[in-house]
């Protein structure tokens, strides 16, 4: 499932989102959206322009600054029937609510023996880029893939952040959707009506025959990017946006490598322990006998977000880095 | 809008914040308390400048309107007293005797910054001088100075630590469960409250159910003092008492000092906010803790027009000159990138 080109109508990115949950609490009375400053303000991302005046302010709710507290409210008011949108601003914020959301939303219905049923949707903003430093910048994925009990999803474009919204809110489960800050100008063809993009189903961006690039979230323009460039070098590159984190979707990353024979995995988190790791891991174990290569990983250098927009530039896996990782893997190959 | 102060409902007029006891503070340490706002504020409008032209990368938060709570509380303290801050944090380094060509180099990006260019302006710090450093995550800076007062005391030290934080970050649970520790061990530690009014684009009425963030320190067992925060004198009078109480070893105070900031939450625009009125913002401007201090020394005789403007401008030429040091500074090489994620020597600290 993939955005028609056909859709005559573009739309930006954080219009999507805030187009998704528009349509979202039109159609269930039981979805409201909390966070700090998302109501009078629209939130300082602008995805929830308008919603205060379309729902009010019982449905969209400006919160104290209260990480912890917002979470749980969440959690509480999922547990007993309704399905919160609870925003955390920044993804690097969502530390101040661990507990909340990993020892408490994560495992109450494991705990409670499959009783409890939490509809709970959080909406959060990750990635650099934007010389916002340490604190305002980090891609924590990898630390709520490992939690059982969580989802994950983490849209590349504008079509993806629609329907993977969606599909979250509609999820029974706790869903963290993780959209970043450097995407939200992108536009792409967005279907009006309400859409979902199911959950663990992986997207295969960019056909090819000879070299997989599973990329993350806006490392799938990126990826994109550096497939053109390595056609120059005889590459014809498949590129899988997986969508959704957890659950992974290994199958079509399987398929797709035992074609393929090599692949590397980019994302803007850390390199060290992110998804790649994860994703190289499943590739070897399901496909090892078809890999004519190591499988690569392209991520951050292992440090805190650097403020310096010379530092961030070199921080900031781009296609660039891509396709000198591609290069290298495939010399060492040779 | 009643007066200027209240954020929501009625709150205490400016009178109840604290008397005037101007004549007793020394005629130096009256111009010690201007020029430090005088250099805050000049600090700020210049960065706000050169962010608006974007000359300056990432987001300003600026500190222009509550300069008299940083310099009435800052004019206590000596290098070794420790003082933690917020993301609106350049004002709390320049009171705090802060360079102003590091200052500047870091909100650049530069080598010769105070982070090295790591950090920037939501990040600025100086070890030495005792400013643990501005911080991104609201509600970050009180765990880390009760934290600093715990060492304090330990080491016996006579110094104390300074925490500044918003009236949206006392909303925070890691401020709650600093002021329950500080409390509990009569830590050298004063709480700061810089209560403008707003978290972010959020009034005050509608992120608390009380108007005054000192009520809360009674129920850690604490006294909450309430100081009005244009009034440079009323905080250092405040302030002096707060601190001298824990340097007795007497414990911690909640000092909330009533402000307002001039600009946005981010960058330089003031006016014309859906978050609040230009008459509210004009009733504020017209207590201006410079203005207003301005007109009260010279009625003292302290300072005329003409000597102020004289500090103005010198003030403003020790800032371009800094500015001109931070741009013409070279950015950081890219090898640097992995320096200082851990401190490599072994050592036991000595
Ligand atoms: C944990 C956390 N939550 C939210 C934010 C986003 N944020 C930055 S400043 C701010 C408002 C802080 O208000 P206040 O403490 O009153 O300080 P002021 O900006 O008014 O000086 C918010 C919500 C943040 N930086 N950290
Ligand atoms: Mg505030």
């Amino acid at each position: 499932m993939t955005a028609p080109e056909s859709a005559a109508r573009r739309l930006p990115y954080v219009m999507a989102v805030n187009e998704a949950i528009t349509q979202l609490m039109r159609e269930d009375p039981a979805v409201f959206l909390a966070g700090e400053d998302v109501a009078l303000y629209g939130s300082v991302f602008g995805i929830s322009r308008n919603l205060l005046a379309e729902f009010g302010p019982e449905r969209v709710v400006d919160t104290p600054i209260a990480e912890a507290g917002i979470m749980g409210l969440g959690i509480g008011a999922a547990a007993t029937g309704l399905r919160p949108i609870i925003d955390i601003m920044f993804m690097d914020f969502m530390t101040v609510c661990m507990d909340q959301l990993v020892n408490q939303a994560a495992k109450m219905k494991y705990m409670f023996g499959g009783k409890a049923r939490l509809p709970l949707t959080i909406h959060t903003m990750a990635g650099g880029g934007r010389s916002m430093a340490a604190q305002h910048s980090q891609s924590l994925e990898a630390w709520f893939c490992h939690v059982p009990g969580l989802k994950v999803v983490m849209p590349s474009g504008a079509y993806e952040a629609k329907g993977l919204m969606v599909a979250a809110v509609r999820d029974d489960n706790p869903v963290i959707v993780v959209n970043q800050k450097a995407l939200l100008g992108a536009s792409a063809p967005v279907p009006e009506d309400l859409y979902e993009i199911p959950l663990g189903v992986a997207n295969i961006v960019r056909p090819g025959s000879n070299f997989t690039i599973v990329a993350l979230g806006a490392m799938v323009p990126e990826a994109l990017k550096a497939a053109e460039t390595l056609a120059e070098d005889g590459l014809d590159v498949e590129v899988i946006d997986p969508r959704t984190l957890q659950p992974f979707d290994t199958g079509t990353v399987v398929a797709s490598v035992r074609k393929t024979h090599r692949a590397l995995v980019a994302h803007e988190a850390v390199r060290f322990g992110g998804l790649g790791a994860e994703i190289a891991a499943q590739i070897q174990e399901e496909a090892f006998d078809h890999l004519d290569a190591p499988v690569g990983r392209v991520g951050a250098p292992f440090s805190p977000v650097p403020f310096s927009p010379v530092l961030e530039s070199h921080y900031v896996p781009t296609a660039e880095t891509i396709v000198t990782e591609v290069r290298r893997l495939l010399g060492r190959q040779a | 809008m009643g007066e200027p102060h209240a954020y929501g409902g009625a709150s205490a007029p400016a009178s109840d914040w604290g008397d005037d006891r101007m004549t007793e503070i020394t005629r130096e340490m009256l111009l010690d308390l201007h020029q430090r706002m005088v250099r805050i504020r000049i600090f700020e409008e210049e960065a706000g400048r050169l962010s608006e032209a974007g000359r300056i990368p990432g987001a300003l938060h600026l500190y222009v309107g509550e300069e008299a709570v940083a310099a009435g509380v800052m004019a206590h303290l000596e290098a070794a007293d420790q003082i933690t801050s917020t993301h609106r944090g350049h004002g709390h380094l320049v009171a705090k005797g802060g360079d102003l060509r590091q200052m500047y180099a870091e909100l650049f990006g530069r080598e010769a910054g105070y982070c090295k260019g790591k950090g920037g302006s939501m990040h600025i710090a100086d070890l030495d001088l005792g400013m643990l450093g501005a911080n991104g995550i609201v509600g970050g800076g009180p765990p880390i100075a009760v934290g600093a007062a715990f060492s304090n005391k330990y080491r016996k030290t006579q110094n104390v630590s300074c925490c500044f934080f918003g009236d949206g970050a006392s909303n925070e649970g890691t401020f709650h469960e600093a002021a329950n520790i500080a409390a509990l061990y009569r830590l050298p530690i004063v709480f700061v409250c810089e209560n403008n009014g707003f978290g972010e684009f959020t009034r005050q009425d509608r992120h608390q159910a009380i108007q005054d963030v000192a009520d809360r320190a009674g129920s850690y067992g604490m006294p909450g003092v309430i100081v009005d925060g244009m009034d440079v004198t009323a905080v250092y009078e405040a302030a002096g008492e707060a601190i001298a109480r824990a340097r007795r070893g007497e414990g911690p105070t909640l000092l909330e000092c009533k402000t307002y900031r001039f600009f946005d939450h981010v960058g330089v625009r003031g006016m014309g906010m859906v978050y609040r009125t230009d008459d509210e913002v004009l009733q504020w401007k017209r207590r201006d803790p410079i203005a207003t201090f301005e007109e009260r020394l010279q009625e003292m005789g302290i300072l005329a027009a003409d000597q102020a403007a004289a500090i103005h401008e010198r003030v403003l030429f020790e800032v371009r000159e800094a500015i001109a040091f931070a741009e013409n500074s070279p950015p950081p090489d890219p090898s640097v990138l992995l320096e200082d994620v851990y401190t490599l020597a072994a050592g036991g600290g000595r």
